[in-house]
């Protein structure tokens, strides 16, 4: 058509391909300083933790119950068990509704009743964990009369089973729909395939939930204050008060000893120590295989913590 | 006919032998032994083939046999992919794209590439996604911009349909416009060779039509190296055609006679129809 | 026969109803959660709005003390904001770089980093905190924060009062850390959405990279880089226990953020300093509560943005350009 105009064109072009690669190599300086700075915090809070952490530990700090304010004595026996507690008896109450809010998600969530729980459950999911333990604090401690353990494993359970119901959903839905179609065609209720077959096939990446979501609340420190409160003693009963990591590790760094930061340290890192465990064994063990990929990324994506 | 049953290499030493066109003519680029491989596997094997400037050479043959791979390689489009090698020389108007001290950045701004899906920005306006690659080179004079786009999408025989509403946003049109976009898009940086990936097998036969249309238009000016799986296509477009197969490059010679009198079995029984 | 054929049908209905039923009693338990949560919040801080009405959501007093009793959140209110938006300014910018890194890294390098990054989401918000109180405080002290002071701290209001490390400026660092993983590895995983066409055609174009994340990747994923931005501010405005352990805990007029290095107050950590000493017959604890509902509608109306961007995103992925 118009060789010549083209070629006039082409003299428009700037002479600008090496100012824009300087610019490239800036940009990929500036995102591999991005990484770098994150990477930091990350490593000195590990390093931290296990150097002041390892100094604390002994059988007596993991065993004891706390000595006297400031005297350095004593450990976090009650803080470890109470934390296992709470997060049992949480689990007891948070897995069995996620996972059949997760059925119903799956299942049954072609509809607009499932749609908005589908949006409700994640918007739940991100609110702020200290207005589930007021919320535990007046529906169970004010009608009680007292702090207790319930409203603490009620506070985390709440916590706990939109996520088990949003990972279920997922890994119900992975299965593949021939599962089903051969459940189906031996003539099995819709429930015996769904509990039998399906579940059996989405096991993994259920177990996965629960475990991330087992992390999440067992650093969960906020819903605690109001609910469980703290003690220095070993538990006793579901009526009464008990400690937990968490709690513990806030309530010696309002100490001004030396001797209580030490000890905070300590907490620190057995919490950090059974939450890291969790994480890492499920993403490495099971989140690796391929079935689950989809899964896991998922995962990561929806429990990013909320603290 | 008689070398063609036995190994591969023959194939090549006949290949060679075929390469036209002659030695008057002007190529504008040369891939002299390619050979690409994702990890261990070979997809194209020692591939060496000349483009003569401005005419439309059409890669043909059986899904997997590499054409597309060959294809990206002459805008180094395996750059971003993981794993793949590309060993072998590609040159055009004589210059290595595989040079290590050139970045490809200057190769491409010669190379302009349409993909097999229709691929314009989609928050873009149709304006914007014909000057992108413009305004990147620092063009921003506002007159030159209008001459462009105007220039291009007649090239891209577009203009009629969208003179109106060029700000419209380009994911508002049909599948068909959409990939004539992308011809003017790719058209607008001002390139002198036009690679095409199966652009119309996305289409439907009317847009397809037009794409052909555009297609010998732009010949006059362009070096044209288009990838096709209907057989149809290459013989209504391309001036020389390439047959591959498994890797290979089977037969390159002038459309027509490797339509009607093809030299090797394999190119004998692909163009009948009888596998691909 | 057809009795016969109607009878076990009916069956099969019923058990399968109650197992629906039972599923779907589970499913809207999240629903009558959240109403019976707004509204115990509602009643319970009702004393509160009916004695300071309005005056509860932009009074600045503060006094627990009873037959004085008054109560003002809107230092805690701006407390909160404004760490969280100095949080978003910090983190985000971090995240998006982050993101880019490991989005566009080969994976042998970018998987690695991406587990790294997230493992930052596994820590408790509590060990965030100690190691804020005892490690990143010091330094932060010593090395940004009395520099800062000492160079601009006459001329410029930021960055007066006294550099303690228990401030505004301590904390928003904090929480700007913590939402980096959140923010992070959503904004991967909606830049990894972006088809490798959309890439192609930037690069086929002569763009460079940082030209092709601009021409291809940024536009196309806006909507959910922001639904990940958000959702970083989500988690920020909820955080509790690190912004506790940094903020410095003021009360009342002296809570409102006037400068970087003045301690301050934010909604929850009022709620966790508080809550416990709060007595129930007095205003105290319903004006926590209100403080409390004050939060929950401001996260609410966070995350239901945030939710309602990433969707829409999920929705553009699909529907684009695919036809």
């Amino acid at each position: 058509m118009n060789v010549n105009k083209r070629q006039e064109y082409r003299t428009l072009f700037k002479q600008n391909v090496e100012r824009r690669l300087f610019v490239d190599k800036i940009v990929r300086l500036i995102v591999i300083s991005c990484v770098i700075i994150a990477i930091i915090p990350l490593g000195s809070i590990l390093i931290e933790v296990f150097k002041n952490g390892m100094a604390a530990i002994s059988i007596e700090f993991l065993t004891e119950v706390p000595g006297s304010i400031g005297s350095g004595e004593g450990g976090i026996g009650p803080a470890i068990q109470g934390t296992l507690i709470v997060i049992g008896m949480a689990s007891m109450i948070g897995v069995p509704i996620g996972v059949l809010s997760g059925i119903f998600l799956s299942e049954f969530g072609d509809n607009r009743l499932a749609k908005s729980v589908r949006f409700f459950n994640d918007v739940f999911m991100e609110f702020p964990s200290i207005l589930l333990g007021i919320f535990a604090f007046l529906v169970i401690v004010l009608v009680l009369g007292h702090f207790s353990v319930w409203a603490g494993a009620f506070a985390l359970a709440l916590i706990m089973f939109p996520i088990v119901a949003r990972t279920t959903e997922e890994s119900l839905k992975m299965v593949p729909v021939t599962y089903r179609e051969a459940g189906m065609a031996l003539g099995l209720r819709h429930w015996v395939v769904t509990m039998r077959i399906v579940i059996a096939a989405a096991k993994n990446g259920m177990v996965t939930g629960v475990l991330l979501a087992v992390a999440r609340i067992g650093g969960e420190t906020a819903p605690l204050i109001m609910t469980i409160l703290g003690s220095s003693l070993f538990f006793s009963n579901f009526d009464t008060p008990m400690d937990a990591l968490p709690l513990r590790i806030w309530r010696l760094s309002l100490l001004p000893y030396d001797s209580a930061q030490m000890q905070g340290w300590g907490a620190a890192l057995v919490l950090i120590l059974i939450i890291l465990a969790i994480n890492i064994g499920v993403r490495t063990l099971i989140l690796n295989k391929d079935d689950t990929y989809r899964f896991g990324r998922m995962i990561k994506e929806k429990i990013g913590g909320r603290k | 006919m008689t070398a063609m049953t036995t190994k591969p290499n023959t194939i090549e030493t006949q290949i060679s032998s075929q390469n036209i066109p002659t030695v008057e003519d002007k190529f504008k680029m040369i891939a002299e032994n390619v050979t690409i491989s994702y990890g261990d596997k070979p997809a194209v094997k020692d591939v060496t083939m000349k483009f003569k400037e401005k005419s439309v050479t059409a890669l043909i043959g059986p899904s997997g046999c590499g054409k597309t791979t060959f294809l990206r390689c002459l805008n180094r489009m395996h750059d971003m992919t993981k794993n793949a090698k590309v060993e072998g020389k590609v040159m055009i108007d004589g210059i290595d794209l595989y040079s290590k001290e050139i970045d490809p950045i200057y190769h491409r701004r010669k190379v302009g590439m349409v993909f097999q899906k229709p691929n314009p920005f989609p928050t873009m306006s149709i304006f914007d996604n014909v000057t992108a690659g413009l305004r990147l080179n620092g063009v921003r004079d506002k007159k030159v911009l209008n001459e462009i786009v105007e220039d291009t999408l007649k090239m891209a025989y577009l203009w009629d349909e969208v003179k109106d509403d060029l700000k419209k946003p380009a994911v508002e049109l049909s599948g068909g416009q959409q990939q004539r976009l992308c011809i003017a898009r790719a058209l607008a940086i001002q390139p002198e060779v036009l690679l095409m990936d199966e652009p119309a097998s996305a289409l439907d036969p009317i847009a397809t039509q037009k794409i052909e249309e555009t297609i010998t238009e732009l010949k006059k000016e362009f070096t044209i190296i288009i990838v096709t799986h209907n057989m149809q296509q290459a013989v209504r477009v391309s001036d020389y055609t390439g047959f591959m197969y498994l890797g290979n490059l089977v037969e390159f010679r002038e459309t027509k006679k490797l339509f009607t009198d093809p030299k090797n079995d394999l190119t004998a029984k692909y163009v009948q129809g009888q596998f691909g | 026969m057809e009795k016969k054929l109607v009878v076990p049908h009916k069956q099969k209905i019923n058990s399968d109803q109650i197992f629906k039923l039972g599923a779907t009693i589970a499913g809207t338990f999240v629903l009558a959660v959240i109403v019976l949560m707004v509204f115990q919040l509602i009643f319970e801080s009702y004393p509160i709005w009916e004695k300071e009405g309005l005056s509860f959501v932009i009074g600045t007093d503060w006094n627990a003390v009873e037959g004085r009793e008054s109560f003002g959140a809107l230092p805690y209110i701006l407390g909160t904001l404004t760490t969280a938006a100095l949080a978003m300014v910090i983190g985000v910018p971090l995240s998006i770089g982050i993101a880019m890194f490991v989005s566009d890294a080969p994976p042998r390098i970018g998987a690695p980093l991406g587990f790294l990054v997230e493992l930052l989401a596994a820590v408790p918000s509590i060990i965030y905190g100690l190691w804020g109180l005892y490690v990143f405080r010091e330094y932060f002290k010593d090395f940004i924060e009395t520099p800062l002071h000492s160079a601009f701290g006459d001329s410029i209001w930021l960055f007066s009062g006294t550099p303690f490390g228990l401030d505004i400026f301590t904390a928003s660092i904090i929480l700007a850390i913590m939402i980096i993983p959140t923010v992070s590895s959503v904004a991967r995983e909606v830049m990894k959405a972006v088809p490798q066409q959309q890439k192609e055609a930037a690069y086929m174009l002569g763009a460079t990279k940082w030209e092709m994340f601009k021409l291809a990747i940024f536009p196309y994923s806006k909507t959910g880089l922001i639904g990940a931005s958000i959702l970083g501010l989500g988690r920020a405005v909820g955080e509790t226990m690190a912004v506790t352990m940094l903020i410095g805990n003021a009360t009342g007029a002296s809570a409102i953020p006037s400068s970087l290095f003045k301690p301050s107050q934010t909604m929850s950590s009022i709620i966790a300093n508080e809550f416990v000493e709060a007595s129930p017959a007095g205003l105290h604890l319903p004006a926590l509560i209100g403080v409390g509902l004050i939060l929950l509608g401001i996260a609410v109306c966070i995350n239901v943005v945030a939710h309602l961007l990433v969707t829409r995103m999920l929705k553009v992925k699909e529907g684009a350009i695919n036809n």
